[in-house]
Parts: C-alpha cells; sequence; structure tokens
C-alpha cells in the first residue's frame, strides 16, 4: 500500500504539540542566529530572541517584506500575485495601502460589531447543544464564527464557504507543491475579482462596497483583490485555529479554563496569554536583508533572507518569567504573536474581538466541555503556515 | 511624565487604545490621538504598558 511520504518541514515551522521544538529553543540559548532552510530551498537565518525578533520585524527599512521573489504561476500578469497583499509589499506602497484599511479595524469600529459577533456565537453554540455531544469543534464552531464574521465585514457570500475554505487551507498547506499552493493563490484572486467586479457594480454596506466607493480612484481592480483575498484568508485562517487549538489548551488546565469562564475581568488577558503561548503563525513573510548588517552580533549580508519565529520569541525569559508555562492570569500584551512593526495584524482588534467573546461563551455554554479522545490522539495541524488542530472531538 | 506620539509613524494597530483608554485613542483613521498627555497613577502605568506595546513605535514617553 501506498502511504503519503512525510514532509520534512522546516525546523521554524515545525511545532511540538503546543510547544516550539525543542531544537528551536536550542538555538535560542547560543548566541547569534541560528541556520534554517525555507521551503524554497533557500538558506536562511533563524531569528528567535524576542529582543532581535522587535529588532528585524520593527525595521522595515533594514528587512523588506517584498524582498523574495513570488513563484510565477502561468496566466498569472506580473506583479498581480504580489498587488495588494499588503504582506509583501514595503513602505511607502504599504503605507498607502494599510492607510486606506485601518479605520475599519479601530478598536472603537470592532467594539460596535461586538453584539453581531456575540450573535454568531450564539446560534453556533444553539446548533452544537441542540445536535447533542459529541461534537467536533472545529467544523462546529471555531471555523464557521469566525469565517461568519469576515463574511459579513466584507460582503462576501457564507454559502460559498466549502470553495473558500478548502482553496484557504490548501494555500497553507506546506506538503503541496509550490506551484500548486500559488496556483490556488490565484483561483482565490478570480473568485474575489467576480465579488470587486460586483461590488464595483453595486456597492454595498460591506468592506468591498466601502472600499469602492470611498477609494475607488486610488485603488486599481488588482490591489482590491489583493486587499480582500487577504481578509478573507487571515480573516478566518488564524483565528479559527487559535479558537481551536486556544480551547484544548484551556481544558488541559481546567483551573484556568475555569477562571475564563466565572470572571469577565480575565478574559483581554487570558486571550493575551493564549496569544502569546500558541503563537500559531510560525513566522511572518520571511524578511530580506537591504544592505550588509548585524543582528544579535551576527553579520547579515545584504539580500539575506532571515525567518523570524514568532512562537520561539513568546516563549522567551525576555518576555515573561517562566515563559514555556501557560497562565492566563498574567499581563503579557507584548508577545509578537500578531507580529511587529508596520506589519502588525491589521485585523488584531477584531481577532481579539472574536475569541474575547467566543472562549467564555464555549464555557459557559458547556461547563463540562472536555476532550472526547485522549490528549495523545488529537490531530495536530502540522505543515501548515497557520498552526492549529484538524479536528477536535469534545464531549460535554 | 508628557506622552508623545508621532502620527506617521502610527499604523493604526490601536493596542494603546486597548491598554490605555484614557490616554489614547484613534481618530477616524486609526491614527492615534492623545487624550491625557500627562497621565497620572494608574493611567501613567497604562500608558507605560501602551508604549510598551505599541508595534510601530509611534509612542514615547518623556519624563518630566
Ligand atoms: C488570532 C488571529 C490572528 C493571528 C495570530 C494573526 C497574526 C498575524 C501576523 C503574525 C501578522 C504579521 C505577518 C508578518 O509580519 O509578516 C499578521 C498580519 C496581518 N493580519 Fe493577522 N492575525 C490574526 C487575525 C487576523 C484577522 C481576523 C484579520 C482580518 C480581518 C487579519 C488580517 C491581517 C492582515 C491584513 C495582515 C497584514 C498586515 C500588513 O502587512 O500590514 N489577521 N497577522
Ligand atoms: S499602538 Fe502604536 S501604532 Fe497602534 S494605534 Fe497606538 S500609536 Fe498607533
Amino acid at each position: 500500500m501506498a502511504t503519503a511520504q512525510a514532509p520534512v518541514l522546516p525546523l521554524h515551522m515545525r511545532r511540538d504539540r503546543f510547544d516550539p521544538p525543542a531544537e528551536i529553543a536550542a538555538i535560542r540559548e547560543q548566541p547569534g542566529l541560528g541556520r534554517v532552510t525555507t521551503p524554497i530551498g533557500r538558506p536562511a537565518w533563524l531569528v528567535t530572541r524576542y529582543e532581535d525578533a522587535r529588532e528585524v520585524l520593527g525595521d522595515a527599512t533594514r528587512f523588506s517584506s517584498a524582498g523574495l521573489p513570488v513563484i510565477p504561476v502561468p496566466g498569472a500578469a506580473p506583479g498581480e500575485q504580489r498587488s495588494g497583499n499588503l504582506l509583501m509589499l514595503d513602505p511607502p506602497e504599504h503605507t498607502r495601502l494599510r492607510r486606506l484599511l485601518t479605520g475599519e479595524f479601530t478598536v472603537k469600529r470592532i467594539r460596535r460589531l461586538q453584539p453581531r459577533i456575540a450573535e454568531i456565537v450564539d446560534a453556533q453554540l444553539d446548533a452544537m447543544e441542540q445536535a447533542g455531544p459529541p461534537a467536533d469543534l472545529v467544523p462546529d464552531f471555531a471555523l464557521p464564527v469566525p469565517s461568519l464574521v469576515i463574511c459579513e465585514l466584507l460582503g462576501v457570500p457564507y454559502a460559498d464557504r466549502a470553495e473558500f475554505h478548502s482553496r484557504a487551507a490548501k494555500q497553507l498547506d506546506l506538503t503541496r507543491p509550490l506551484e500548486e499552493r500559488g496556483q490556488v493563490a490565484m483561483e482565490s484572486r478570480a473568485y474575489m475579482g467576480e465579488l470587486v467586479d460586483r461590488a464595483f457594480a453595486e456597492p454595498g454596506d460591506d468592506m468591498l462596497g466601502m472600499l469602492v466607493r470611498e477609494h475607488g480612484d486610488d485603488l486599481t481592480r488588482t490591489e482590491l483583490i489583493g486587499i480582500s483575498s487577504l481578509l478573507l484568508i487571515a480573516g478566518h485562517e488564524t483565528t479559527a485555529n487559535m479558537l481551536a487549538i486556544g480551547t484544548l489548551a484551556l481544558l488541559r488546565h481546567p483551573e484556568q479554563a475555569a477562571v475564563v469562564r466565572d470572571d469577565p475581568e480575565a478574559t483581554a488577558p487570558a486571550v493575551e496569554e493564549l496569544m502569546r503561548f500558541l503563537s500559531v503563525v510560525h513566522t511572518g513573510v520571511p524578511r530580506v536583508a537591504t544592505a550588509d548588517t548585524e543582528v544579535a552580533g551576527q553579520a547579515v549580508g545584504a539580500g539575506d533572507v532571515l525567518v523570524v519565529s514568532l512562537p520561539a520569541a513568546d516563549r522567551d525569559r525576555a518576555l515573561v518569567e517562566d515563559p514555556d508555562r501557560l497562565d492566563v492570569g498574567r499581563a503579557a500584551s507584548h508577545h509578537v504573536a500578531f507580529g511587529h512593526g508596520v506589519h502588525h495584524c491589521l485585523g488584531a482588534p477584531l481577532a481579539r474581538m472574536e475569541m474575547a467573546t467566543a472562549f467564555p461563551a464555549l464555557l459557559r455554554r458547556f461547563p463540562t466541555l472536555a476532550p472526547a479522545i485522549p490528549f495523545e490522539d488529537v490531530d495536530f495541524r502540522s505543515a501548515s503556515v497557520v498552526h492549529g488542530l484538524r479536528s477536535l472531538p469534545v464531549t460535554w | 511624565m508628557k506622552i508623545k506620539a508621532d502620527r506617521d509613524v502610527c499604523i493604526g494597530a490601536g493596542n494603546c487604545v486597548l491598554a490605555a483608554e484614557n490616554v489614547f485613542d484613534q481618530d477616524d483613521d486609526a491614527i492615534v490621538v492623545v487624550l491625557e498627555e500627562s497621565p497620572q497613577d494608574e493611567d501613567a502605568e497604562s500608558a507605560r504598558n501602551a508604549v510598551g506595546s505599541c508595534p510601530s513605535g509611534a509612542l514615547s514617553i518623556e519624563e518630566t
């Protein structure tokens, strides 16, 4: 019988369940930088310490996010794959696009969404309760909540979810050839192209409509497609994985789950600590040095690639004491799980609001919630750009 | 203490508003607005926290 060969993942994309692998922790103890090979086979420096991570991510002049070539896909016009994708642009182009969007993600704007987010969460919990235990937390809760939220916000029909969920998962799946992932990314753009054209013809009240109405003259069609494709994928994949793996982490520490369930004041710090402890995004976009420089005393040449391990930086003793312990009671808001510098997560206020609504609501609805399988059997989603769980059978 | 915010550097992430609501706000484009330049007591503590959590380096404190 032919079995799929387990791919050898680059070190910076490996996990040991909740934790970064021991090899990465060992590199963090050594002076200088580590060495890894990126999925495209290029050697790169591995940044593991908190201060070094902030230095590299915080300096877009010395460390470019636009430096790596994209894998060309047949049929894509030059520059099309990067267009509008904030993650892969440098200032000043990055600044121009980002400023068009930030107004939609202010703390105030997101607070206004809270009641609607709570409704979405409750409807999902109602459905779980009616169906009765057991449930699979990933398809029944963790994935639909952020998907529904970003669909409504952006103006994407939720009925199309099966397709865009599957495309997003493929785009992030590190076991698939880069050409295939690039091809799927272009399919996502084609899908978004139809929605964008519809918005140009008849701009609605959603974010696509707003962007067309207010910035239709400042944005090209490809830029708008790039922006919305990024918002759709970043808007559901990341938060969905945090909700699933975050719930598992809480259930492994029942006394901490009880705090999140019973004390509303505890929610905000608990969300930050779960973000820090789990740091589900392994690394941001690899950075490329724009000139000869030095990081952590190590000479780095112009053109060198640097990969910043976010979980390694967030488990550095320089950030918190006893970093490998989950402690929802501590104040850990300076983590880099949302990145750092000009590319710091645009959706952070939304993601925080979704998590702060979803975790306590889930634990309150099912006070006896527990995994329905032994911890050893939990299907961690390794080999993806975003760490998480493939499924989480639960009972109550 | 005196809070300084560089509105050209700010990327509108809102970490400061979450950390110190009495001290910082965001305008309609999400760019930081300082509500209280010389916060006292608890607000001073939160403001320090906010400066540390700002991802763009837009915030600074001048001790007076
Ligand atoms: C728990 C959930 C989330 C996590 C862990 C997360 C993490 C991150 C990280 C680490 C980055 C920086 C990448 C880099 O520097 O290369 C980032 C950027 C970004 N995120 Fe998130 N994110 C989350 C939720 C969201 C949501 C809900 C949205 C959209 C609604 C979103 C939209 C974006 C966008 C547009 C960027 C690019 C910003 C830029 O390059 O200027 N994210 N996110
Ligand atoms: S935390 Fe920094 S970047 Fe974010 S809004 Fe406040 S000042 Fe601007």
